[in-house]
């Protein structure tokens, strides 16, 4: 993933030689790894290595189990349709687990402003272009608020999304009356909302906006936190708080911009999913917290913060993708999709562990 | 007598009940090694932490090259040319040598891309990490790209102190740099620090190292229960009447010995 461009080689060379010069202070002690330990290290520097292989594997492994259905354009596009939603708010969490956060209102915050949106174009008579707007906004403003109750008053991640989610699910049920906006009253007054539904296509494959959007949000993030100081700051937060709080990192601010970009990132899924789902339900996603929170897991991004790569999250999303229509076309039942979702996921938790114990 | 590059007059620092600084008064002249040496809890790490702006203190003024100062944050002590090498050490160790040295500080790049994409300079800040850690004979690991957890305990406090000697013009802060490491990388530390004095800045060292204090130090401060105690010429005492006056065993000379 890294980009290893001319200078950086000439520099390695260089440090090459001046290890030869100089050996005798502080330098390192020779271990002879082992295999295991070579493994170990590998994937301590490219933590997003075992989520691309696994992707992979059961791509490889579907193929053969349920032949050419699954390997077909229209059934991948299918899938990156079905993970485009969970996709986004997977994003949006592995920005918050980075800092060693986690955020349960993910799901309601994308649901909810998908209602403001929809209020506001189909019954206020609002313009959609604007309620838009007022629904990306309206994202970052709930993003905002998780993170002043982080930063400012001081309490965790955990419990300040927890409760947030209960107060954001409330007030869609409410926005809402707890009914649909269904999707011929969309169309009538609104169309626009249902432009990430539009498809296109690719070489046979009908390829949707929203799987465009998932891609672009992803790019987008990945060059933000890794190309931009603001990036750094993250990486460095989740890793240590204190440590970042010292070396001159405005440790609270970075993170309150962190949970409104997420916040912001919700939204825009709010938005995608109306066109993915084709109209506008305060029931739908409820399990999009835990989706997100698997997909993240699964790619290899840290729990405990600062470590793996947000592409990870997207391989992981892809590989719930995978697992659930490969297992589908093979003819297993839905419990056995949830079972293997499970131990997935505590696999990839296990390897993280693994990864953390590397020995310096 | 020149001006002292840090004067600080009757400094308070209250935690509640524990007066973690009781109206110490605290200086460091130019071009010298100041040590700071006392008792664990008399407060060494708390004076300098107010020094510069890790922590606020209650009462007392600082003077910088003569001009008071109060600082909000390390920020802003920073953006003055002060920097500390914390006691355990503020590296993320997960990010690269280059990184960490530049937490906070970051290059961009120039043009377009550094101004409305935000893009960093890696190749720039790499470079400039590799300088530094030539210059200071510290070249021997493997990549500037390495995450610091990767390095030794002797390396990583070659990369702290690198980063502070890097962007320090008025003074460098070291609290306890040789109290983790072996007879090997203390040495290196110490090479360092009389690296960076020789390029005239000063240092305040704290230490509990006493033959370290005595090999390095132009000057020694000495704290005991929250206040300076006085400060002596290392020339004039032994490690062991220092260690007398730090823990009461011995009455102090009076403060401007040194
Ligand atoms: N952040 C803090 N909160 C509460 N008490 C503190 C804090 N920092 C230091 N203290 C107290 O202040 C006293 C001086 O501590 P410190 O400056 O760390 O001493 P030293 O560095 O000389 O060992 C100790 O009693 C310590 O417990
Ligand atoms: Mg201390």
């Amino acid at each position: 993933m890294s980009n290893t461009s001319t200078s950086a080689q000439k520099g390695q060379d260089f440090e090459k030689t001046l290890d030869q010069s100089d050996t005798k202070v502080a330098s390192f002690e020779v271990k002879h790894h082992t295999l295991l330990e070579r493994i170990q290290h590998l994937l301590h520097n490219n933590p997003t290595l075992v989520p691309v292989i696994v992707l992979i594997i059961s791509l490889i492994a579907f193929g053969l189990i349920a032949g050419g259905k699954f390997f077909s354009a229209f059934n991948l596009s299918l899938i990156l349709q079905q993970v485009s939603i969970i996709g986004i708010l997977a994003a949006a969490q592995s920005l918050i687990i980075l800092t060693a956060g986690i955020d349960l209102s993910v799901a309601a915050i994308m649901v909810l402003m998908s209602v403001v949106m929809g209020n506001l174009a189909v019954f206020s008579g609002v313009p959609s272009g604007i309620a838009i707007i007022i629904g990306l906004a309206g994202g970052v403003g709930a993003g905002v608020m998780n993170g002043w109750f982080i930063t400012k008053v001081k309490l965790p991640p955990f419990i300040t999304t927890l409760g947030t989610w209960s107060i954001f699910y409330a007030l869609l049920l409410w926005l809402s009356g707890a009914q649909s906006i269904r999707g011929q009253d969309i169309d009538a007054e609104a169309p626009f909302l249902k432009f990430f539904g539009a498809t296109f296509n690719l070489g046979g494959a009908r390829i949707t906006l929203s799987a465009l959007l998932m891609i672009v949000v992803f790019v987008v993030l990945w060059y933000m936190l890794n190309k931009t100081a603001w990036g750094r700051h993250v990486y460095a937060i989740g890793d240590d708080k204190e440590a970042a709080d010292m070396s001159g990192i405005r440790t609270d601010r970075t993170l309150l911009s962190v949970y409104g970009l997420a916040g912001f990132v919700c939204a825009l899924a709010g938005w995608a999913s109306i066109g993915r789902v084709g109209s506008i339900s305060p029931q739908s996603f409820y399990e999009g917290n835990l989706d997100s929170i698997t997909a993240v897991v699964i790619g290899g991004i840290s729990l405990f913060g600062g470590r793996g790569s947000i592409m990870g999250a997207l391989f992981g999303a892809l590989i719930v993708g995978v697992f659930r229509s490969g297992l589908r076309l093979s003819g297993v039942d839905v419990l056995w999709q949830v079972f293997a979702i499970g131990w997935l996921i505590i696999i990839a938790v296990a390897i993280d562990q693994w990864i953390r114990r590397v020995s310096a | 007598m020149t001006t002292p590059v840090v004067q600080a007059r009757g400094i308070v620092k209250r935690y509640g009940h524990v007066t973690a600084i009781d109206h110490s008064d605290f200086e460091l002249r130019p071009g010298e090694v100041l040590a700071v040496i006392g008792d664990n809890g008399a407060g060494k790490s708390s004076i300098v932490k107010a020094i510069c702006g890790a922590t606020i203190p209650d009462e007392g003024e600082i003077l910088i090259e003569g001009k008071p100062v109060k600082f909000n944050s390390p920020i802003e002590a920073r953006e003055m040319g002060i920097e500390i090498v914390y006691q355990n050490l503020a590296l993320s160790p997960a990010l690269s040598i280059a990184d960490n040295m530049f937490t906070g500080r970051e290059i961009r790049k120039e043009g377009w891309m550094g101004k409305y994409l935000r893009m960093l300079d890696k190749p720039a800040m790499e470079q400039f990490a590799r300088d530094k850690l030539t210059e200071l004979g510290l070249m021997t690991v493997q990549s500037i790209k390495q995450p610091v957890e990767t390095l030794s305990g002797g390396q990583r406090q070659g990369v702290a102190v690198a980063r502070a000697a890097a962007f320090a013009t008025k003074f460098i802060i070291m609290d306890e740099p040789t109290a983790a490491l072996g007879v090997k990388e203390s040495r290196k530390v110490l090479e360092l620090i009389q690296d960076v004095r020789a390029r005239g800045i000063p240092i305040i060292l704290i230490s509990h190292n006493m033959p370290h204090v005595f090999e390095v130090a132009d000057r020694i401060h000495i704290h005991r229960l929250g206040k300076r105690l006085c400060t002596i010429d290392p020339k004039d005492y032994t490690m062991s009447d220092a260690v007398a006056f730090m823990t009461g065993a011995k009455e102090p000379p009076a403060q401007d010995v040194a």
